[in-house]
């Protein structure tokens, strides 16, 4: 499944992905530590499949959480999709 | 002036029942309950064949509002819970409805709700429900395959139409058809957020636009707002709104201009209702999971 | 010399007056569905106040969402040229600048010599600006100053769910119902808008000091709020915080008229 969380701030609308087909088979779970916000949960999905997703109580805070990794002036990569070795994250900017 | 005491954003709460079946004479009783933060929907099947549900306002306390449902789905039927051999819970409130035997997500059940509507042609559903909007592509047996969220906001939901029907005072049903009944379709609002349009609804009432027009301009803002959501992912036909703004032709018109492709209605005598789509998915969940469990205890 | 800045709000209308570089005169008016007229209104007001007639003014600068309706004025700057003028001239050690409005917010970082760096705006969204806090106090029917008082009373952190200010109604309504003391609701109201004005401020990048414009300024339980959630030493609330960006408006009506520019009878 692809999941996309979207999110408006003051200079856009954005999008964090997640292809949970690749997160069956990860066995770090890297992402879960590496974002600062704490955003990435294992979970079992609908299909019973342990995927990653963003925790249900952080969705309508993206904007916020993510405004720390994304300071106006420059855009430097995010710790989530570096540490992500399946390649299951990305985000539209 | 509208009168203080008249709730224009008030929809018609919904009982159904199949009175030519008898629950009695069926194995296996599930039930789907869907408490959304604008209202509540519980579908009641009978081996696997839709039965009964309801529609209702969700109040201030989730577990309430699904026995509420509930109750309202299995009345006149001589029914209790305890017949009901399982029960999944989604919605908003799925981790508060205390007797659920499992909570699945809305996006799971819109999409196996739809494919039961529709049938497996169903690709791309847009659920428009109260509090958020969501776009989900599923494949022919109802699986979700891919889906689109965005952070809440009353821009674009049921609840931001409740709002600008209470400040015009038009009662929400009449406000599809009433946004056709103008001579040329004006420009959208330019205010996303709904407390913004809402002032800038009354800003232009005062600059002489009629009741009409404002509907129709703000329609067409939420109209907007939702095909850039739909248009991040391709639609694929055929394409099904669920969720109750399905019900308001002013918004779902509008989407089709926009992105091109016509959403399935269902046939014009059918029973079946948009806003229960979660609720339906869930009970089909229900179903299946019941199954799935007397399968496993039949082989132990 | 005479000049004045103007800003135009969507609620309010502030106009500042200068005379040789003080103030001589500030009015605030409402802006109403007539900005022009209102604007007009404004501009005699403050001419008025400043013992003048609007025909002695040599300059005006407009700024605000609203400055380019209105047709009699010689120039427009942004909000975020104004308040960084507005701001910096009146603490030159700002280096972060907030504004907060009814109806916008924005987040300005300026360097030493007052330019702009970086800035985020909000003009989109009701709950990341003042217009969120006035809605939850009228559905508490609390009035807006014993709103933000009362916050102060409350050491409660209760976190609000909702992000949108239609959805946080029904979620201070549903606390009201669950017997949450008023204060504590109050400050749950401006832990939440503080929130989402600090992550704006965090785009635009924070550096001391930190200052804070805007009418929203003068809510007291919001500044706590936003002082606690940006963890950045002080934050210094601007003397009438609401005249920021039509005092810097002002200020670079002056710059106009001391580089030169030919001055015009702003009523012609």
């Amino acid at each position: 499944m692809i999941a996309n969380y979207g999110y408006q701030d003051g200079s856009g609308e954005y999008y964090i992905t997640i292809d949970t087909d690749r997160c069956i088979e990860c066995e770090g779970r890297w992402c879960v530590g590496a974002c600062p916000q704490s955003l990435f949960v294992i979970e079992a999905d609908d299909y019973d499949d342990e995927v990653a997703t963003i925790a249900e109580g952080a969705r309508k805070k993206l904007k916020e959480k993510c405004a720390a990794c994304k300071p106006a002036g420059g855009h430097e990569s995010l710790p989530c999709i570096d540490a992500c070795r399946p390649g299951a994250i990305s985000h539209s900017w | 002036m509208p009168e203080e005491t008249k709730e224009f954003w008030r929809w018609s709460e919904k009982v159904w029942r199949d009175e030519s079946i008898d629950w009695r004479g069926s194995r296996a009783i599930t039930a789907g309950i869907d408490v959304g933060s604008v209202s509540s929907q519980a579908v009641i099947l009978a081996d696997g064949r839709l039965y009964a549900y309801h529609s209702t306002r969700t109040g201030s306390n989730s577990p309430d509002s699904a026995r509420k449902a509930l109750n309202g789905a299995m009345a006149g039927a001589d029914m209790s819970q305890e017949d009901i051999r399982y029960v999944v819970g989604t919605g908003y409130g799925r981790v508060n409805v205390p007797f659920a035997n499992r909570a699945i997500t809305e996006i799971a059940c819109h999409a196996r709700g739809a494919n039961y509507m529709v049938g497996p042609s169903v690709k791309t559903i847009l659920d428009m429900g109260g509090q958020d909007c969501k776009v989900i592509r599923c494949d022919e047996k109802g699986k979700v395959q891919n889906f689109i969220m965005n952070d809440k906001c009353a821009a674009g939901t049921g609840r931001g139409m409740e709002v600008i029907a209470d400040a015009l005072g038009v009662p929400i049903e009449d406000i599809g058809r009433r946004s056709f009944e103008i001579d040329e379709e004006p420009p959208p609002v330019s205010n996303v957020c709904t407390v913004f349009a809402k002032s800038e609804a009354t800003g232009l009432l005062k600059a002489g636009w009629s009741v009409n027009r404002v509907l129709a301009s703000y329609c067409a803002a939420m109209a907007e707002r939702v095909s850039s959501l739909i248009e991040r992912m391709s639609v694929e036909p055929d394409f099904f709104i669920t969720g109750g703004i399905a019900k308001n032709e002013g918004v779902v018109r509008r989407i089709e201009r926009i992105i091109g492709i016509e959403a399935v209605r269902l046939p014009a005598d059918t029973v079946l209702d948009p806003q229960i789509a979660g609720a339906l998915g869930a009970a089909l969940f229900a179903h299946a999971l019941l199954k799935k469990e007397q399968k496993a205890s039949a082989q132990a | 010399m005479i000049v004045a800045g103007i800003d135009i709000g969507s609620k309010n209308i502030q106009v500042v007056v200068l005379e040789d570089g003080t103030v001589a005169a500030r009015v605030s008016v409402a802006s109403g569905f007539e900005q022009e007229e209102s604007a007009r209104k404004g501009i005699e007001e403050a001419a008025a106040a400043a013992g003048v007639t609007p025909a002695d003014i040599e300059y005006i600068v407009a700024t605000g969402v609203g400055r380019k309706a209105v047709a009699f004025t010689q120039h427009q700057v942004t909000e975020v040229a104004a308040d960084a003028k507005g701001a910096f001239a009146l603490n030159p050690a700002a280096r972060t600048v907030i504004d907060v409005g009814a109806d916008e917010a924005r987040a300005i970082r300026i360097d030493a010599t007052g330019k702009v760096i970086d800035f985020a705006v909000n003009e989109k969204c009701a709950a990341g600006a003042g217009a969120f806090v006035e809605a939850m106090s009228r559905a508490l029917e609390v009035s807006l100053r014993r709103f933000g008082e009362i916050s102060l009373e409350s050491t409660e952190s209760i976190p609000m769910n909702a992000q949108c200010t239609v959805f946080a109604e029904s979620e201070v309504v549903s606390l009201i119902h669950s017997n949450t003391a008023q204060k504590d609701i109050a400050k749950a109201v401006h832990d939440a808008m503080a929130g989402r004005v600090s992550a704006m401020a965090r785009r635009a990048g924070l550096e001391n000091e930190v200052v804070i414009g805007g009418g929203v300024a003068h809510n007291v339980g919001f500044v706590r709020a936003l002082k606690d959630t940006l963890g950045v030493g002080d934050l210094h609330v601007l003397p009438e915080p609401e005249y920021t960006g039509a005092f810097g408006a002002a200020l670079i009506a002056a710059q106009k008229v001391a580089e030169g520019v030919p001055a015009l009878n702003p009523q012609a």
